[in-house]
């Protein structure tokens, strides 16, 4: 989100889900929609058979591919020099939209010269994708009014992450794919509130609403609203805060409903961190990898027993309802929280989730005209919303970008911060799958969907498999220079040559053991999608 | 979006979209016409016929939902011939029906029981050879009884229209017709369980909730569901303070879809390993101790740990699985409680 932030001035998907059905071009890159966001991905079939084109961008034959008039696949961690030379046949082929960067946009001359040594015959050297489907890629997309980009983690999670963001960006600023409905740049978040967790401030260096923690103005305005004197120095990232910890910086640190020592990169560094602590906790409602390290484990409960709002991948405020009441002693997150502020000095009083809700819109103006009432409905209501009246808002940038002119930033293609050689020949990319969602520790607990899918696997294509006389199946070890892991080898025609495939899910197989720290220098975000590793029989 | 024009629906006029079929322009104007097949969601089918009307200038009834709209028409949704038509061919559907409500859990919920109450059909003059099928289930998601089966098309077409899979096809002629994978063995499902939330039976349904409690035994709450980003929503049925079931409704921005995790993952609400209580490492162990001590625990160690080394020294990971409210209480907490923007929660992982 940093990137977009810097182009744009705003960080989220800048266009909704229903526009979907109505886009004419789809390029999906780095998103496994079918498995990952299975209703987006509904909503891109209904266009498909609305006459839309699909482009599809992934190292993986993802099921969305099935779909698609186009599949590019790239290398792991080449995206930069594949949408570099889309860009580079569009402004050749004049498919450029002069008025929208003429009035909208800063920089492009910058990002012509960048792009200038990126023919379809170089992309086609790093990438791998033959240069004739990216004059094609670049003929689908620069070639009807309305296309729209939809990317994931395959895009973000590299040690050049921002870089790529910034590659999509220029992809849609110089087409003028933006400030419309069904266009624009739409990033699918991952999680069921992990838009809400980055709008309310649970970020070093923003308030709640993308406030800067560093601008005097903001640093004012909520040590008044909240009563109390806070800190003007940007805090530490979740990676920095695991290095800070390792150096003995970091004495406690307080988790509430995550779990690191299963989803970071490298998680036995991020364990001996955490083991250095003076004082862990975690709450959560189960014990997980993370929990058992802790000093004390605080027990709160499912969404099932909470009433409040979720934020989804496209700005969508929606209510959260109390079904059922829970466990034991658990407690839910917010009366947890309130009663160890309490008791550190810090009262915070409010009669339940909605007066919570009613503060938010005091602090973030795009939050002030939604409410509980409003919300009741199926359809929510999407930020920004600034009054009580206003309809909310299905896509950004109508009038223009928040900070002004969108930049254009030109960007060079880097390889991926460990690339592969003679002892770890294979590329390794990490992601989701269909039937269980991040660390498993919900979804394994469901029966029908451990069955359906009981164990870790690595995906690895035929011919590689029979080179190193691996059958369906059978046991293997995967290593990289961090760690080893064994499972089982699932033979298949979806990644490419020298590519392999784990799903992050399975703690007896940990695909963390295996991924690199390194992270992007912007961003912070981890490089999941590629490191190297070897395969070898088990 | 089509223009709006007049027509006729039992002697009174509407003004209603041209683009419509009789069967949508009729239930927008609040006209109940009955339907086994149909869905507002899915192409016009025609199959199950009970949506046959009456319409001026045209000699023999047609089915509603493959009719379009035309300016002027007269439409008659009952009368006595339609209802005649109407009545047997549900007499027909039940004619081979197993007729076991009194266990099914489809009971209160299901389109064909209320059609035969309505049409009061207690006795068949069609009984006679039935469908047997046996139950030869192997997924752990999906329960099937196909002798309930109305061959409606809903699931086939669902699979294939929506969910882009078309893992079913209505196979074989006649009385032998029936729903299956190709070669009634090849499934290439992706347990979304979209055919289980459109059939209008009890032929599919899931195994999770299979016994678990009937329609006027729920209580539903409207919630969202905790997996991925879309935000679908979902309605929880809960029975005894257990959710038995999840389900959605189509006026919602996931239309009524669901994915796997969405539709059958929701066991883990009421799993044995949910934390009931919390716990303070003792001699290198986790023990069970009052919310008492485990809040005071951890205030004044947080507290001495902030006096010793200073705010900055203490960090805080919030959750993108928290709502709002939450995650707005628990960076306020870490910036105004404590004093440090160490907080952070996992968008990057």
């Amino acid at each position: 989100m940093a990137g977009l932030a810097t182009v744009f001035g705003s960080g989220a998907m800048s266009n909704s889900m229903p526009e979907i059905e109505d886009n004419d071009v789809l390029f999906v890159i780095g998103s496994n929609t079918k498995e990952n966001h299975p209703i987006v991905a509904l909503r891109m079939i209904k266009a498909i058979q609305k006459g839309a084109k699909m482009i599809v961008a992934d190292p993986r034959k993802v099921p969305m591919v099935k779909f698609a008039h186009l599949w590019l696949q790239q290398r792991p961690g080449t995206d930069v020099a594949l949408l570099n030379s889309i860009m580079h046949v569009i402004v050749k082929e004049d498919l450029i939209d002069k008025e929208f960067i003429k009035e909208h946009t800063e920089d492009f001359e910058e990002v012509v010269k960048a792009i200038e040594d990126y023919t379809p015959e170089k992309g086609e050297e790093i990438t791998g994708v033959p240069a004739e489907k990216i004059v094609e890629a670049a003929r689908i997309y620069a070639g009807s009014p309305n296309a729209g980009i939809f990317y994931t983690m395959g895009i973000t999670q590299h040690s050049h992450g921002t870089e790529n963001v910034f590659s999509i960006a220029n992809l849609a600023m110089m087409t003028g794919n933006l400030g419309k409905a069904s266009a624009g740049v739409n990033p699918l978040r991952g999680q069921n509130n992990v838009q809400g967790s980055t709008d309310m401030g649970c970020i070093p260096n923003n308030y709640p609403g993308y406030q800067k923690v560093d601008i005097k103005e903001n640093h004012e305005k909520f040590e008044k609203a909240w009563e109390a004197r806070l800190s003007e120095n940007i805090g530490m990232t979740a990676t920095e805060m695991i290095d800070s910890a390792m150096k003995g910086d970091l004495k406690a640190v307080y988790i509430m409903g995550e779990n690191p020592a299963m989803s970071d990169p490298d998680i036995e560094h991020t364990k001996k961190a955490l083991g250095k602590l003076d004082l862990l906790v975690v709450q959560d409602i189960f014990l997980t990898e993370t929990a058992e390290l802790a000093d004390v484990v605080l027990p709160a409960t499912t969404f099932a027993s909470k009433d409040g709002t979720f934020t989804n991948t496209d700005r969508r405020v929606q209510r959260v309802r109390k079904a059922v009441t829970p466990a034991g002693e658990a407690r839910d997150d917010a009366w947890i929280i309130k009663q160890i502020s309490g008791l550190m000095g810090y009262e915070m009083k409010y009669d339940g989730s909605e007066d919570v809700f009613n503060e938010i819109g005091t602090v973030w103006p795009a939050f002030a005209g939604i409410s509980y009432s409003r919300v009741e409905s199926g359809m929510g209501v999407q930020w920004p919303c600034p009054s009580k009246d206003h309809p909310g808002t299905p896509f950004l940038f109508a009038g223009g970008f928040p900070r002004g002119k969108g930049r254009f930033t030109a960007v060079s293609y880097r390889e991926p911060a460990e690339i592969t050689d003679k002892e770890y020949p294979f590329a390794l990319t990490t992601g989701r799958e269909l039937f269980h969602y991040h660390t498993g520790t919900m979804t394994r607990r469901v029966k029908p969907l451990d069955e359906i899918s009981p164990e870790a696997y690595v995906e690895i294509r035929p011919e590689d498999a029979s080179e190193l006389s691996v059958e369906n199946g059978s046991l293997v070890n995967v290593s990289s220079r961090r760690g080893t892991i064994k499972l089982k080898a699932r033979i298949s025609d979806r990644p490419g040559r020298g590519v392999v495939f784990i799903p992050f899910h399975f703690k007896e197989a940990a695909a963390n053991v295996l991924t690199n720290t390194a992270t992007d220098p912007i961003c912070k975000i981890p490089e999941f999608k590629v490191c190297a590793v070897k395969v070898e029989k088990g | 979006m089509a223009d709006r024009i007049n027509i006729t629906i039992d002697g009174e006029k509407v003004n209603v979209d041209g683009g419509l079929t009789v069967l949508q322009a009729a239930r927008r104007s609040g006209f109940h016409i009955p339907t086994l097949c149909d869905d507002d969601r899915l192409k016009p089918y025609g199959g199950c016929r009970l949506c046959l009307v009456s319409i001026e200038g045209i000699p023999r009834p047609v089915t509603a939902c493959t009719t379009p709209v035309t300016d002027g028409m007269v439409v008659e949704t009952s009368n006595d011939h339609i209802e005649r038509l109407r009545r047997t061919i549900v007499e027909l559907l039940l004619s081979d029906h197993p007729n076991d409500c009194m266990t099914c859990d489809r009971a209160g919920d299901c389109t064909l029981q209320e059609l035969a109450y309505f049409y009061g059909l207690r006795d068949n003059r069609f009984w006679g050879e039935r469908r047997r099928y046996e139950d030869d289930d192997l997924n752990p998601f999906i329960k099937r009884d196909m002798e309930k089966c109305v061959l409606c098309g809903k699931c086939v077409r669902v699979c294939r229209e929506v969910q882009g899979v078309g893992a079913i096809e209505i196979s074989y002629r006649g009385f032998g017709a029936k729903v299956c994978p190709p070669y009634e063995r090849d499934l290439n499902c992706e347990f979304c369980g979209q055919c289980v939330s459109l059939c209008p039976t009890g032929a599919l349904s899931g195994k999770q909730w299979s016994g678990k409690g009937r329609e006027k035994d729920v209580k539903k709450i409207k919630t969202v569901c905790p997996y991925c980003g879309c935000g679908c929503n979902l309605t929880l049925h809960v029975s005894r303070n257990e959710v038995i079931r999840v389900s959605s409704e189509p006026d919602t921005i996931n239309e009524g879809w669901l994915c796997p995790k969405g539709r059958f993952g929701y066991e883990f609400i009421k799993s044995p390993d949910l934390l009931k209580s919390p716990l303070i490492r003792k001699n290198g162990k986790l023990e069970e101790v009052t919310w008492d001590e485990a809040l005071k625990f951890v205030s004044e160690k947080l507290g001495s740990i902030k006096e010793k080394y200073g705010p900055d020294a203490i960090g805080g990971l919030s959750s993108a699985r928290c709502t709002n409210e939450e995650n707005y209480l628990f960076q306020k907490f870490i910036r105004a409680g404590i004093g440090t923007n160490n907080v952070d929660h996992c968008a990057r992982l």
